[in-house]
């Protein structure tokens, strides 16, 4: 008993020991569904060892939906406790344990690979490439976050969740204030994680400034590309910080370490610090990608080229550099002097201006134009003026002086919901529907999607809009109750319909993806919404080489000119073409880091050092490996092409 | 019908929010800080609708104007690549903005960083408020009382609050006279308040600290200085003295109801400030920084926290 106790959830509940039962009945459908159908040999012929970048931004998107299914389900907790006054139905460490993993897994899990996943599948098609610089390193990534996730979620059922926020200030997320293993699984998947997506960055980072297809040049990238790009300066100097900040967390847990303890000169203070010096630069990790999706969308459905192309690259790579300049304002209360917070607060509000400038250049890009109003374009349009009430109360929250009343309140939960929601996932919903028919070629359905939109943008506004006025009136985030007199109830019960509406438009996403699997015609239309960019001028589905020739770029936008110009695009013959193999070693080594983080996480050191020697085996192996690639043959390309009915020249 | 449906709502949000503003604790200040935060917060949301007003009006007008029904079969959008007075008007105005914002983010970080105006040259009444999982203790050191959950204050006095934490991070925030600030186990900081009107109001700790943060609350009441003397005094005849055995018991984890000592625990456990911070550089700690010597940082609370 005393070895497995260990396991043990600490703070038991009904819904966990049903969780356990449900991960188990899962689990178990999945193998005996695969056994059955005998998928095994497709699962990982076709995916688990692929190195391809579209496959591998698919697996991205669907960990993501998985995830946003997950982190959904804590929202929905949490609004069910709020909705009324001295509510019962969690208790104070379950809320705790909800909205800790609920931040954690939206921003890390969701967010994040959701993101990868969308320039997984498109930076390469963008910049008439055939892959990344690193095929077998983006494998890497991809499942190191995978199992990072996986460890975090696992938390839930073994050994208990982290429950210090996703934030997880020191010295509340120590030992002494936190002595169960929750806050060991958010140190260890997080960092997991963390370390694929630092070599996302530097994957992406070279391929957009090594592969772009002939006479691309860096002021012709499509915006995605450039938001990408700045995105991943961000990471490279961003991560870092976080990786440093994780291990001396876990050192401090694990191994009796003094860097943020109260006692013998630990200073709190320093995570708080490093934590946001990663944790600003992360919220444009997660924004400027969302940018460059709202950049390619709204010009296709307004016919017209992106106005002020050069302000809006000036302004993203201005926003990358100030966005490590701006940490401070987290923490406007923590006691420095007001000459200190002066300087931030006009940092922070200096950032405000390159994000305006770019919305009144999406407003002048449907200017003239012609708008169609298609479900991407809809997520476009609503997240203009949500995105800039979010803005607009990020600047009131820059006032340092009046962020001493905001800040630990509902007020900056509203804020950063109103930039993160209408920002980010309206990018990636509205993104995911623009590209779904080059993905899985055939358009989702119409009628259903823009439901779908209303009920989130309706719900949007019911659930976050209140707690800007709870947040003034004195209701402090992350408090499980609050009593009756204080007047919060009819608020926050606004706010829980609105949840709900929200979980309803993503039920009703689901049942559209489904009805569309079902009806929708599979007529593989290369490109359905007559866009501008290169990733629309391959055949749907993509054949795994992407482009049979590499394009030749000599403007803005290749792929429209090409329609309406007469700009040729691909010139000349069919070349053989070089391709990596697929490797099962990132999966089998991102397994070995799975077993090193579970055995961190229990401090069972025997499983830890195997996960870690499993690991340096992987990367030995890599280092001797002879493994050039293969070719695909004219011949093969001839006949794929034929099948597609012929290069589009 | 859609236009219609959100005219509706937006009336009804206006009127919802208009009829609950006044009570609305950080908009109805009882103190100079917390009015000239809320005189912040209302020019702020004020220039900033006019921001948002024009966002929507440019994109209402471009739906209305530019949408594919609506156009002519023939009409083919034009390539544009810019225009120079035009985007320069979108930095100009925002710098502008910015500025200005600029100059009244400096000047109300000093004035909310120091006594208030108002009561410049008065002698402040110095409490020093210390948080333990999960109660507030306040320590009026002239007064030599202690109170645990509950705050009296004098009204037209500046107040000078000195925060520290017994364990993790919190925040003391009372809205009604002013905003945040942290508490913290490694050094003191200072919060300038002040009351202008008699009355009671919610104080808390704002700064998530575990299991018991819902509830770490307390009462706060202002009241004349010859109502507090008066306070003052019966405590002193009525309340049982701060003991540091008592004291102990007081910071175990868990909540308690309101308290009155008579002395304070800072004689034995002071607060960490000076030679007592967790770190002791700069000018209040010279043997530290001098031979690096960190031996007598020791924190008192060491011990009532294991
Ligand atoms: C338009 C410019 C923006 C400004 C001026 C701004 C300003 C701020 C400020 C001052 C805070 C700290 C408030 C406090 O803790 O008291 C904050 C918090 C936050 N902001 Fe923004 N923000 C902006 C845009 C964004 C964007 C685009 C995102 C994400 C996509 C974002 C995400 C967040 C998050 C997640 C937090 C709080 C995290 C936490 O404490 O848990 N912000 N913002
Ligand atoms: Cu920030």
């Amino acid at each position: 008993m005393g070895y497995f106790s260990r396991f043990a959830v600490p703070h038991p509940s009904p819904a966990i020991y049903a969780s356990m039962i449900a991960i188990a009945v899962t689990v178990f459908l999945i193998i005996a569904g695969i056994t059955y159908f005998k998928k095994w040999i497709y699962l990982w012929d076709g995916w688990i060892t692929t190195v391809d970048h579209k496959k591998i931004g698919i697996m991205y998107l669907i960990s993501a939906l998985l995830m946003l299914f997950r982190g959904g389900v804590d929202a929905l907790m949490m609004r069910a406790q709020l909705a009324v006054p001295d509510n019962k139905l969690l208790d104070s460490q379950h809320y705790n344990e909800v909205f800790s993993t609920h931040g954690v897994i939206m921003v890390l899990f969701m967010a994040m690979p959701y993101i990868m996943g969308l320039m997984n599948f498109v930076v390469p098609l963008q910049i008439g490439a055939r892959d990344v610089a690193f095929p077998r390193l983006n494998a890497v990534s991809f499942w190191l976050f995978f199992m990072g996730a996986m460890l975090f979620n696992l938390s839930f059922v073994i050994g208990g969740s982290p429950d210090a926020g996703w934030s997880s200030y020191f010295p509340l997320a120590g030992n002494e204030f936190s002595p169960h293993v929750g806050t060991n699984y958010y140190m260890i998947s997080i960092q997991i994680a963390g370390i694929g997506t630092l070599m996302t960055g530097i994957n992406f980072l070279t391929t957009i400034l090594k592969m772009r297809a002939p006479g691309m040049t860096l002021m012709r990238m499509p915006m995605f590309t450039w938001a990408s790009l700045t995105t991943c300066i961000i990471i490279i100097f961003a991560f870092p910080v976080l990786t440093i900040a994780l291990l001396m967390g876990t050192m401090d847990r694990l191994f009796a370490t003094k860097f943020f303890t109260i006692t013998d000169g630990g200073m709190d203070m320093l995570w708080a610090n490093l934590f946001w010096v990663w944790g600003h630069p992360e919220v444009y990790i997660l924004i400027l990608p969302a940018f460059g999706l709202f950049s390619e969308i709204i010009p296709t459905f307004s016919r017209r080229n992106i106005y002020g192309y050069t302000s809006m690259v000036a302004s993203m790579v201005l926003i990358s550099f100030y966005s490590f300049l701006v940490w401070t304002h987290h923490f406007f209360t923590m006691g420095q002097t007001a000459y200190v917070n002066s300087i931030f607060s006009i940092t922070t509000m200096i950032i405000a201006i390159p994000t305006g400038i770019k919305i009144f250049n999406w407003l002048f890009t449907m200017w003239r134009g012609r708008i169609r109003f298609t479900v991407p374009m809809l997520y476009c349009l609503a997240f203009i003026p949500l995105f800039t009430i979010g803005g607009v109360t990020g600047v009131m929250l820059a006032m340092s002086a009046a962020d001493y009343q905001y800040h630990n309140t509902m007020f900056l939960v509203a804020h950063f919901h109103n930039v993160i929601i209408p920002g980010v996932v309206f990018a990636v919903l509205g993104a995911s529907t623009y590209y779904w028919p080059k993905m899985f070629g055939f358009v989702l359905n119409e009628k259903i999607g823009k439901l779908a939109f209303w009920f989130l943008v309706i719900g949007f506004c019911l659930a976050f809009f209140p707690m800007y006025i709870t947040g003034l009136d004195g209701q402090a985030r992350r408090m499980y109750t609050y009593s009756e007199d204080t007047g919060f109830g009819p608020w926050n019960m606004v706010a829980t319909i609105g949840a709900v509406c929200m979980a309803i438009s993503f039920v009703l996403i689901v049942y559209m993806i489904y009805y569309s699997i079902r009806n929708a015609k599979k007529e593989a239309v290369s490109d359905p919404w007559d866009a501008r960019n290169l990733e629309w001028a391959t055949h749907t589905p993509v054949p795994e080489y992407n482009f049979a020739i590499i394009p030749q770029v000599n403007s803005r936008e290749a792929f429209w000119d090409a329609k309406y110009k007469g700009h040729p695009l691909f010139k000349g013959d069919y070349e053989k073409i070089h391709m990596p193999n697929n490797s099962g070693v990132p999966f089998l080594m991102s397994l070995f880091f799975f077993a090193l983080g579970f055995g961190l996480v229990f401090s069972m050191w025997y499983l830890a050092i195997c996960g870690l020697i499993g690991v340096f085996i992987c990367m030995a192996h890599r280092s001797f490996e002879q493994d050039h690639g293969r070719y695909i043959s004219v011949e093969e390309i001839k006949e794929t092409e034929a099948k597609y009915g012929g290069t589009h020249k | 019908m859609k236009t219609k449906w959100a005219l509706f709502v937006v009336h009804f949000l206006i009127a919802f929010v208009l009829i609950g503003c006044d009570k609305i604790a950080v908009l109805d200040p009882k103190g100079p800080q917390a009015q000239t935060q809320a005189n912040v917060i209302w020019l702020s949301i004020g220039i900033m609708s006019v921001i948002v007003v024009v966002v929507c009006a440019i994109l209402v007008f471009v739906l209305v104007k530019y949408r594919d029904s609506k156009l002519p079969k023939d009409y083919e959008p034009p390539y544009i690549e810019g225009n120079r007075v035009v985007e320069t008007i979108i930095v100009i105005v925002p710098i502008l903005i910015v500025a200005f914002f600029s100059v009244v983010t400096i000047i109300t970080n000093n004035k909310v960083e120091a006594t208030p105006q108002a009561y410049k040259g008065q002698d402040p009444l110095i409490v020093y408020a210390s948080s333990s999982n999960w109660k507030w203790h306040f320590s009026y050191p002239e007064e030599n009382i202690e109170t645990v959950n509950y705050l009296y204050i004098p009204t037209n006095r500046p107040l000078e609050f000195k925060l520290y934490s017994f364990g993790p991070i919190t925040s003391f925030w009372i809205p009604q006279l002013g905003g945040q600030k942290y508490a913290m186990s490694d050094m003191v900081t200072t919060l300038h308040l002040a009351a202008d009107e008699a009355g009671e109001m919610m104080g808390r700790n704002a700064n998530f600290s575990g299991v018991g943060f819902a509830e770490n609350s307390f009462y706060v009441e202002a009241m004349s200085q010859d109502d507090f003397d008066d306070w003052v005094t019966e405590v002193k005849e009525t309340a049982e003295p701060l003991t540091e055995e008592k004291f102990q018991q007081l910071l175990k984890p868990g909540h308690l109801g309101q308290l009155t000592f008579t002395g304070t625990h800072l004689p034995f456990s002071p607060a960490p400030e000076g030679e007592h911070a967790g770190h002791n550089h700069g000018k209040d700690g010279p043997k530290a920084d001098t031979n690096g010597n960190q031996e007598h940082d020791v924190h008192e609370h060491d011990t009532s926290t294991s």
